[in-house]
């Protein structure tokens, strides 16, 4: 019997080789780079991530129809590109934001930009995973990278015991993940998603209890890294204690890659037992955002706040994953980019007041900052009006487009409860503007910005604004992926 | 595909100037050294000037014959929902941009002085604060309105929180939350509406006139939809029980704050009324009447007793301000189209002569860091001046004929009197209580002998406080006296809206003008009659 192994096509794997090579070539330069400069693998990082960036947007044209590889376990979808660009444009500002950061905390050194990289790669084959086990390689690549990187401080308590944390909690979860995988591998006897929903279209297995199980369990395994109530527990510990540039970047980045990675398992592959995990998410979603809110409503460290409000975020986002439909989709696309612009800005203003002796993270240190430093509280304040979803800002248009899928949807309830939280979460934000603008500041050692860190901040902020204003360019793009992944669920 | 300039005779995009200019002001002022306070202060003021006097033009350019929008811009802008940039106004909406750009320069004007820590931030937000207020009068896309609607929230809050006074942090805040609250509903029924509207028409549009036209919504989603609309106008106006972030905001706020928040921010729930609830809702308009009485008759009166109560200057000028609303939205609410005109010249009204009184509140804090009623009495000897200044801008706002007060007040009442004598003989309660609440606190604080040693010394109204207040007074001469243009102009807009909203009114005037005329013909028959016999 001869088998036939069909070759795979490279080139839909362009992005991910791109940023293996990369890494591993700065694995390489990394030796030959004296201790006192590591700086230069950053930099090299950073030219490298945008590169890859651009080369992957070319992509899109030849994308209108979803193009798989492997037997049909990796798609390349527009779907998956845009995701892509989330994760890399985090790359980048996170590299920005860490070049400075690094040399203050006495831990610059190369393999924390090698190690992104990886956890980069990680999240790009999570989001074009089209088989439950690439998929799960994708985030076992993604998380391993990030447990170091959260505990990159070694020296320092809070953040051994971030990574710790961290670690238990992500190797527990991934084996709820894989018993997940598991049972439906038991029921459908596929791991592939289109297998698995075709085979459960044929057998009628709509309310089999092991598959019910698994949506439990799936919800579980991606919840983790989405920082879903009841799995959020993780988060506050390890935002606090983490590197704040890691923080930013986890803060956005592998909650996206979960997000996608979920949206893609229940769309594609169990779609068809959609009212029993509407349901499910429904209640995760509602629990969620008020929980983070209500919560974030009692912190005084501003890194633990914007923990709990990154909970919240999640929450919003899941609106659009509940509705399944196509605004919900061209909006979840939206706010990611949105949140990733507001978010990296909220804790670069974090990192920009990190100085001599404080650590900056608490919301107290901003005190005054209007009448120090004018120019970082505007951007401040424009970021917590985009974080609270407030006009106009990109925040408020990814808002917008949340709300309208799940009244798209009819579910009125669920928006209301979203409603009356944004409310909320006004309120812990703006307890930020108000120490900046309304008190005034204590003589203290002034905080210097590097280069790196103005650059992103000033990346983020006119992004933040531009597409607040003319949300178009960005809207297109959306609309455009959401119509072509929408296309395949309704099929 | 839009027309752009289509119905402006200027042919430049004149409302769009009016609305950004000062925003280019403010981001001016961000790059000047903020030590030059000088020359920022009057820039700022120079700015609004400016943009007072473009708007001068509108006044004359406006057909009073149409009740469709004039000065037209329309673009698409966010092509992917549909949402555009459509600017233009209506005889309703015109005199709350003038307004707007009144009260803004002259708040401005009354600043240079009180104002003394960070003067650069303080006419940034005031000017920024002055775009957002003119954009929630002249958009037309019910997108673009939201944006306008929350955007000014935001320099409000800084004025409040940055240069307000003891409790100005609470205050502000919650000002923030309160609106922000009613607002996001809103939004949640904008959404609704906008799937609604392409669920019949096959468009995906924002565009307010179209959905006025267009959208016929079942009564039974009108009452949701209306009642979410409700919440966000209602905490703006603010109606009973929404109203108690009004006082404690119009309290903390630095003066200007102040006038702009009474002339200016409460003139946006009733405008709201006024434009989006009676135009989308017409069948829920109806059934909500008694309702809206109900709770606005609430606000005459408890607002008006509350005022007896108060010791603070300021805090009595703000609950008046929850009776002034009170009788607008009752006269609105009366759905004929003299209530309704009634109750957009009282918006005017109340926005000179509150606004007035907040400055002439700021005029004597200056001078003494009081506000205090007890502290006061007998001034009018001391500042002849400032108490003339203050008597006619009392008596105006409790309606003496001849002031723009009676002319607004005595049309509304006979709107809600044409309808229901009900609530008019309340709404005439609160017009008695205006005038005690009013009169009392200038006798306290204006006559009798100088009890207070530190009141000998207080100095009058300098040049600069004559040269802001003098046009507020003009005005209330000119609508009191001559009221007809501000009528004229606003007449067929409002027709044009009583005829959505309340079209059984001109079926019965009809019958009504019939019957008399046939009454007036049998009386005249039976006269000739009787001559002929």
């Amino acid at each position: 019997m001869k088998i036939l192994v069909p070759t795979p096509d490279l080139t839909l794997l362009g992005p991910e080789i791109l940023v293996l090579v990369l890494a591993c070539g700065l694995l390489f330069v990394d030796l030959f780079i004296p201790r006192d400069r590591k700086g230069v693998v950053g930099v090299l990082a950073l030219i490298g991530v945008v590169a890859i960036g651009l080369i992957t947007a070319a992509y899109w044209p030849g994308l209108s129809n979803p193009v798989t590889t492997f037997s049909g376990t990796f798609v390349m979808d527009r779907f998956a590109l845009m995701f892509k660009e989330v994760f890399l444009f985090c790359a980048a500002i996170t590299i920005l934001l860490s070049l400075r950061y690094l040399e203050i905390e006495g831990i610059s050194l190369g393999e924390y930009y090698v190690l992104m990289l990886f956890c980069t790669l990680g999240m790009m084959i999570m989001v074009s995973g089209a088989d439950l086990i690439v998929i799960y390689l994708g985030i076992e690549t993604m998380a391993l990278s990030v447990y170091v990187l959260a505990g990159f401080m070694r020296f320092d308590k809070k953040c051994n015991e971030a990574a710790l944390k961290y670690f238990l909690m992500g190797v527990f979860v991934s084996g709820i993940l894989l018993y997940g995988i598991a049972l439906i591998y038991a029921a459908t006897g596929s791991t592939q998603l289109s297998q698995v929903a075709q085979v459960i279209k044929e057998r009628g297995l709509l309310n089999n209890p092991l598959l019910m199980l698994s949506i439990f369990l799936l919800a579980a395994g991606f919840g983790l890294e989405i920082a879903m109530v009841p799995f959020h527990f993780w988060a506050p510990d390890v935002y606090e204690g983490a590197p704040t540039p890691i923080t930013a970047f986890i803060s956005v980045a592998p909650k996206a890659a979960a997000f996608a990675a979920l949206i893609r398992v229940f769309y594609y592959g169990i779609q068809l037992l959609m009212p029993h995990w509407q349901l499910l998410l429904w209640i995760i979603c509602a629990v969620t955002m008020t929980i983070g809110n209500v919560t974030a409503l009692l912190q005084k460290n501003f890194k633990r706040m914007l923990a709990y409000s990154s909970i919240a975020h999640a929450g919003y986002i899941l609106l659009g994953v509940v509705a399944a439909n196509q605004i919900g989709i061209q909006g979840i696309i939206f706010y990611f980019f949105a949140y990733a612009f507001m978010n990296m800005g909220a804790f670069g203003l974090a990192i920009y007041l990190r100085r001599a002796d404080i650590v900056g993270d608490q919301v107290d240190d901003f005190t005054g900052l209007a009448q120090t430093h004018p120019v970082a509280a505007v951007a401040m304040v424009i970021f917590l009006l985009s974080l609270a979803g407030i006009p106009p800002t990109a925040g408020f248009v990814g808002k917008f487009l949340l709300f309208a899928a799940a009244i798209k949807a009819g579910f009125y309830w669920l928006v209301v409860i979203a409603a009356l939280n944004s409310v909320i979460a006004l309120f812990y934000y703006f307890r930020v503007a108000k120490v900046m603008y309304m008190q005034n500041p204590e003589p203290l050692p002034q905080p210097v910005p590097g280069r790196g860190l103005a650059l992103a901040l000033a990346v983020v902020c006119v992004l933040t604004l531009l597409f607040g204003i003319y949300p178009q360019p960005l809207m297109a793009l959306a609309k455009g992926t959401a119509h072509t992944f929408m296309m395949a669920f309704i099929s | 595909m839009y027309s752009n300039f289509g119905s402006n005779v200027f042919g430049f995009p004149i409302l769009s100037l009016v609305l950004f200019l000062p925003l280019l002001g403010a981001i001016v002022i961000l790059f000047i050294n903020k030590e030059k306070t000088t020359f920022i202060k009057y820039f700022a003021f120079g700015v609004s000037l400016l943009d007072l006097l473009l708007c001068v033009p509108l006044w004359f350019a406006f057909d009073r014959a149409t009740w469709h929008f004039q000065f037209i811009e329309r673009f698409s802008w966010i092509k992917a929902l549909g949402v555009e940039y459509y600017l233009g106004v209506d005889g309703i909406s015109l005199l709350l941009v003038l307004l707007t750009s009144f009260l803004s320069a002259i708040a401005i004007l009354s600043s240079f002085n009180y104002i003394q820590e960070r003067e650069k931030e303080y006419y940034i937000a005031m000017l920024v604060l002055e775009t957002g207020c003119l954009g929630v009068f002249a958009s037309l896309d019910m997108f673009l309105f939201y944006v306008f609607w929350e955007v000014m929230l935001v320099p409000m809050y800084f004025l409040i929180g940055v240069w307000g006074y003891d409790r100005k942090l609470y205050a502000a805040i919650k000002f923030f939350l309160y609106t922000l609250f009613g607002s996001i509903f809103m939004l949640i029924a904008i959404i609704c509406m906008y799937f609604l509207y392409h669920h019949i028409t096959g468009e995906w549009s924002f565009n307010f006139v179209n959905w006025v036209n267009n959208m016929h919504i079942s009564p039974s989603l009108q009452f949701w939809l209306f009642l979410a609309f409700f919440l966000g106008f209602a905490i703006k106006v603010p109606l009973f029980p929404f109203h108690t972030w009004l006082p404690d905001a119009h309290v903390e706020a630095p003066t200007a704050g102040s006038v702009i928040l009474a002339g200016i921010l409460l003139k946006m729930g009733t405008y709201g009324f006024v434009r989006f609830s009676l135009s989308f809702f017409p069948e829920a308009s109806n059934y909500f009447i008694p309702f809206m009485a109900l709770l606005a008759i609430i606000a005459i009166i408890y607002a008006s007793l509350c005022c007896l109560a108060q010791e603070d200057m300021k805090k009595l000028v703000a609950y008046s301000s929850v009776a002034h609303m009170g009788l607008v939205i009752l006269a609105m609410f009366a759905l004929n189209p003299i209530g309704i005109e009634g109750s957009i010249l009282q918006m005017v009204n109340h926005g000179l002569s509150t606004g007035a009184l907040f400055l002439i509140v700021g005029i004597i804090y200056e001078r003494r860091h009081t506000r205090l009623i007890r502290e006061f009495g007998g001034l009018s000897k001391v500042v002849p001046v400032f108490a003339a200044f203050f008597m006619i801008t009392m008596l105006s706002s409790i309606g003496l004929p001849g002031l723009n007060g009676f002319i607004g007040e005595f049309t509304c009442l006979v709107g809600i009197f044409r309808h229901y004598w009900v609530y008019a003989a309340f709404a005439v309660l609160g017009v008695v209580l205006g005038a005690a609440y009013m009169l009392w606190l200038y006798q306290r604080t204006m006559f009798g002998r100088i009890t207070n040693e530190k009141n000998l010394h207080i100095t009058d109204m300098n040049l600069r406080e004559w040269i802001y207040m003098t046009p507020i007074v003009l005005c209330y001469i000119w609508i009191g006296i001559y009221p007809k243009p501000f009528f004229n102009i606003m007449k067929v807009s409002v027709h044009h809206l009583v005829e959505r909203v309340n079209p059984s009114y001109f079926e019965q005037k009809a019958q009504h003008e019939a019957k008399l005329r046939a009454a007036l013909l049998k009386v005249k028959t039976t006269k000739k009659a009787d001559v002929l016999n």
